[in-house]
């Protein structure tokens, strides 16, 4: 049976869609609730708690009960709403929260039982035994209890983010945002208007006055070039400065199929004001089982007449206690229904023909899927009145989400009988027509709760009713912010826009306490729900975060390198070769070539900062810990650099290629802060000084040439004689390679072999790995990852991130001499504080036949593995090839008494409980010899 | 929010790393004879106001400037933004 009575304001071709496996018709220009309507499909969902059967009670944003599934698979998009979703070709949607189906649904065993399930319910009954909230109640709770479901697949949509500035934001285009729009461009503003409908035209749409004085405005709006009109766009929150944020839906309303745009465009909007005309919702009235389908606002079942020529019911009841009332009425009489008006005022302005109840009520609804009778209460006496639908108008809440965005308080009007804005707005904003409240001062008497037994809904949404907050208040939730918590009034997708001013209502009217006092709680953003993929835009997958490639990278994938993750780096971990089947096979050969012939590891990733100016090298006295001032041009210092409070912060290297220029290399993971920390000691603690920062890390690839052959490896490819005796150990300068190519060459060793670092243009960087490795091939030169760069320095005892852990100071990384006490420099005052400076905690190494694992907490042998007995912990652990053991670098407290012992290395987590035995850090050429040959 | 960089004009919020109070720009005298105690102080104590509060912010997507920020931290308004190193001179 069709319901379709006339064209309406939309198109009509026929569009096909499904729901719930059920092919239906509708016209262009339907939403899927109108067209669900026009096909006399009233249920459309089952309630959240009671599942209760549910129809559609509003025909905008602010649905509660008409939440379906749209889309299959990739493309699924649970809890959309029906009364937004536009019908096109081919749409399928779902019911949701019920089974087996939306007509038989088993769980609404739940309703008959809801006296039990009042307020707070689940926190007083599923108490005990606590272990089973976890393991049984809480899924059990969740899988009657709900919404819809995820599809738990990729989602195939994509989406956008976007930037836009204007003059004057203009939030609503209905007639009273439409002639703000105008007049600001009028006056020569740039205007961007946002519509969260398909069109224009705002609340004026719904009624059936004829649209000519809209369309003339609508037309002399988008002739004006000042004015960016954006349909289908809702604006979601309003930020500090005029920034607000909005979320267009591009193509939620055609077939996916049909395009590759963007499903959805969240939009960044600063605006130097704005205008904030968003209209006003109707509310309803408590009343027993007011929560039939068919049972509707007043002005929903009159929009879907006007616009979409829907009539819901032949037979209606209209019951209100607004002048509003009376336009359904009219309008459903002149659709040729028959109408019977209650209303709970004394008198109002009649209706010619229309059979009228004043000072009178609804009590109670019957029917099952569908309404089907009223009864009415008017002095005393009550019956029932049969209907098909009824109209329900229980005054208006003007849409005042986004004053409360910042902070600002709305306030009661008796006058408008809803929530104004309060005088605190975000700045620059104003509030015009029926958001202020304006239009809306028809007569109207308050009508809150009339229910005889209590079972009359406030929330549909949450099943939130009379009853419960009858009883959140008996047991002392008074405040609206308690009543929302305890109640989950006002808490679901819809966000209070349907409960929060009836609940308030009826609230007041137990509690006796005005609802001027009893206030309202505030709004968040979003103002309607937005898709996680929205927010995420185009920062998914691969491209959450950028991908950073090093110079040799090619090389590094030509040769099948194992690759890691660094930051937001990209390393190559190890080089396999040919037969060689475990990755410690790898690392164990590269690490074994290091010492015995020479490696190259592309070390690009260490942050490099170029200081330069009169000052550059007092600059550096006040960053490091140790002194520059000496440090001659053509020599590289190591430099240790404190936090102020006196923790070690990172380290690095300091070369001096010129009198006033110093290349300082920093971590990899502290590229980033340690040039933002320079350039804070610079501009705020020492703006006087000559100096000039920038990072180069990206300019330069660097690469580290190790092993007792790198001398005559490096010889091979740089002009400038780098013999013992005029490239002695530490020193650097910027030269050329043999072609030319320019090169900065520093003598400097992370893995305690004779070692250079030699750094080119980025651009060239790939092909100097690949040509090292060429003319070093009868050297037996190999590349080498970070795994063997870590073997490396363990062996070696070099400190690293692991030990630079942000709790560890120069003294127990036996670094505290570096500490330069006849200058000042950042950190050096509280490094030299009593609990510092006292500890005796050190860095150690430890040595093992069986795997150490980094992490582990060192036990004295015989002591239980507990908190109370430990000595420290190790920070850095791998198997030593050139050893032949396992070994690893940690802290200890009394280190000097543990030396040459014996104690355990505990891992709880991993049930390891290795004995290790402690020496020196210094497990290679302790002496430091190999450097200097 | 908007910072209104004294060379740049009007940038977002997010173009900028926040450090805190602008109190670190009053380094002590490192040589001074309570220096230990007014470095503590300096390195761990810091006001919370409800209201005008100076600020550190480095435009790290940007300029690199410090800046210092006077903001209001009940309503985020902007009152005041100076280059750090002019503060600092």
């Amino acid at each position: 049976m069709s319901r379709r009575v006339s064209a309406g304001r939309i198109g009509t071709s026929a569009v096909r869609f499904n729901f719930d496996g059920n092919q239906y018709e509708g016209r262009e220009g339907d939403s899927l609730a109108s067209a669900l309507l026009a096909n006399d499909t009233l249920l459309v969902g089952r309630s959240f708690k009671y599942h209760r059967p549910r129809g559609l009670l509003t025909l905008g944003s602010e649905e509660p009960n008409g939440l379906v599934t749209v889309g299959v698979r990739g493309a699924q998009t649970p809890n959309t709403r029906a009364t937004t979703q536009e019908l096109y070709e081919g749409l399928t949607a779902v019911s949701q929260n019920r089974f087996p189906s939306l007509k038989f649904d088993l769980l609404s065993i739940n309703d008959r039982l809801s006296r039990f399930l009042t307020a707070g319910f689940y926190y007083k009954t599923f108490m005990w035994p606590k272990s089973f909230w976890e393991s049984v109640y809480e899924p059990l709770i969740r899988r009657a209890a709900g919404l819809g479901r995820l599809s738990e697949v990729e989602d195939e949509a994509q989406y956008d983010k976007g930037f836009l500035h204007c003059d004057t934001l203009v939030i609503g285009g209905g007639l009273a945002g439409i002639e703000s729009a105008l007049q600001a461009a009028n006056q020569g503003k740039q205007v961007i208007l946002c519509e969260e409908f398909s069109r224009l035209g705002g609340a004026l749409l719904f009624e059936s006055a004829p649209l000519t004085h809209i369309d003339a405005l609508v037309a002399e709006l988008e002739a004006n070039a000042n004015v960016r009109v954006m349909i289908r766009t809702t604006v979601q929150g309003a930020y500090d400065h005029g920034v607000y944020s909005a979320v267009t839906v591009n193509t939620d309303h055609i077939p996916q199929s049909q395009t590759k745009a963007p499903r959805q465009t969240l939009w960044r909007i600063y605006s130097k004001e704005a205008v904030l005309a968003t209209g006003a919702h109707e509310r309803m009235i408590a009343f027993d089982n007011n929560d039939r389908p068919g049972v509707m606002l007043s002005s929903a079942l009159r929009g879907y007449l006007n616009y979409y020529g829907v009539l819901t019911g032949n037979s209606c009841v209209v019951f209100g206690c607004h002048d509003d009332a009376r336009k359904t009425v009219v309008d459903l009489k002149a659709a040729g229904a028959k109408v019977v008006w209650v209303d709970t005022r004394a008198s109002h302005q009649w209706v010619e023909g229309v059979e009228s109840y004043t000072n009178a009520k609804v009590v109670n609804t019957r029917g099952r899927h569908r309404i089907a009778g009223v009864e009415v209460e008017q002095q005393g006496r009550r019956f029932w009145i049969n209907c098909e639908a009824l109209a329900v108008s229980g005054g208006w809440n003007p849409r005042i989400q986004l004053t409360c965005h910042q902070g600002g308080r709305p306030v009661w009007s008796a006058a408008v009988g809803g929530f104004v804005p309060g005088t605190k707005l975000p700045p620059g904003m104003q509030v015009v027509g029926a958001a202020a409240g304006k239009f809306l001062d028809g007569h109207w008497e308050p009508a809150w709760d009339l229910s005889v037994k209590g079972a009359a809904f406030v929330d549909q949404q949450n099943d939130v009713t009379v009853k419960d907050i009858k009883l959140a208040h008996q047991e002392g939730f008074v405040s609206v912010e308690h009543l929302k918590r305890y109640t989950t009034l006002g808490m679901a997708t819809d966000q209070g826009k349907n409960a929060n001013a009836l609940g308030i209502g009826v609230l007041s009217q137990h509690s006796g306490e005005s609802i001027e006092s009893a206030g309202t709680t505030l709004f968040r953003p979003p103002y309607t729900p937005v898709a996680i993929g929205t927010l995420a835009g185009r920062s998914r997958g691969k491209d959450f975060k950028p991908t950073r490639l090093t110079p040799s990278h090619e090389f590094a994938t030509r040769c099948g390198a194992a690759l890691v993750t660094v930051g937001n780096w990209l390393r190559a971990s190890y080089f396999p070769l040919a037969g060689e089947t475990h990755w410690r096979e790898s690392v164990d050969r590269e690490a074994l070539t290091v010492r015995q012939a020479v490696g190259v590891c592309d070390v690009t990733t260490l942050g490099k900062i170029d200081v330069q100016g009169r000052d550059a090298a007092e600059f550096l006295n006040r960053v490091y810990a140790n002194g520059f001032l000496k440090l001659p041009v053509g020599k590289t210092r190591y430099g240790l650099m404190l936090r102020e409070d006196g923790v070690v912060f990172d380290d690095g290297t300091a070369a001096r290629l010129a009198q006033n220029h110093f290349v300082v290399t920093t971590t990899t993971a502290n590229a980033v802060s340690v040039y933002r920390h320079m350039e804070f000691v610079h501009q705020c603690l020492a703006p006087e000084l000559d100096v000039h920062l920038i990072s180069t890390t990206e300019a330069w690839a660097q690469f580290a040439v190790a092993g007792p052959k790198s001398r005559e490896l490096v010889q091979r490819v740089v002009d400038l004689d780098i013999s013992n005796e005029a490239f002695g150990f530490m020193a650097c300068a910027g030269t050329k390679l043999i072609d030319g190519t320019p090169a900065r060459l520093f003598r400097i060793s992370f893995s305690g072999e004779l070692a250079y670092e030699l750094a080119v243009p980025t651009r060239f960087g790939n092909s100097l790995m690949e040509t090292l490795l060429d003319v070093g091939a009868d050297l037996g030169a190999v590349p080498y990852g970070t795994e063997a760069l870590g073997v490396l320095r363990i062996e070696k005892g070099h400190a690293a991130g692991n030990e630079l852990d942000g709790r560890t100071t120069a003294l127990n990384l036996g670094l505290g001499q570096m500490v330069a006490q006849t200058k000042d420099s950042i950190g050096r005052v509280l490094a030299n504080r009593t609990e510092l400076a006292q500890s005796s905690v050190r860095l150690v190494g430890f040595r093992s036949d069986q795997q150490i694992l980094t992490g582990s907490w060192l036990i004295p042998d015989g002591a239980p593995a507990e908190q109370a007995h430990t000595l420290g912990w190790i920070s850095s652990a791998c198997y030593s090839p050139n050893l032949g053991c396992y070994i690893a670098i940690g802290f200890i407290r009394d280190a000097q008494d543990y030396m040459d012992t014996q104690m355990r290395a505990v891992s709880l987590l991993d049930a390891t409980d290795v004995k290790v035995q402690v020496v020196s850090p210094h497990f290679v050429d302790p002496e430091g010899e190999r450097l200097r040959v | 929010m908007l910072i209104n960089h004294p060379l740049l004009g009007p940038r977002d919020a997010q173009e900028f790393v926040y450090k805190g109070d602008a109190s670190l720009l009053q380094r002590p005298d490192p040589m001074a004879e309570d220096a230990l105690e007014k470095f503590t102080d300096y390195a761990y104590l810091r006001d919370n106001p409800a209201g005008e509060h100076r600020e550190l912010w480095y435009h790290e997507q940007g300029d690199r400037s410090w800046l210092v920020v006077t903001r209001n931290t009940l309503t985020h308004e902007i009152l005041d933004v100076q280059l750090a190193s002019e503060v600092a001179r």
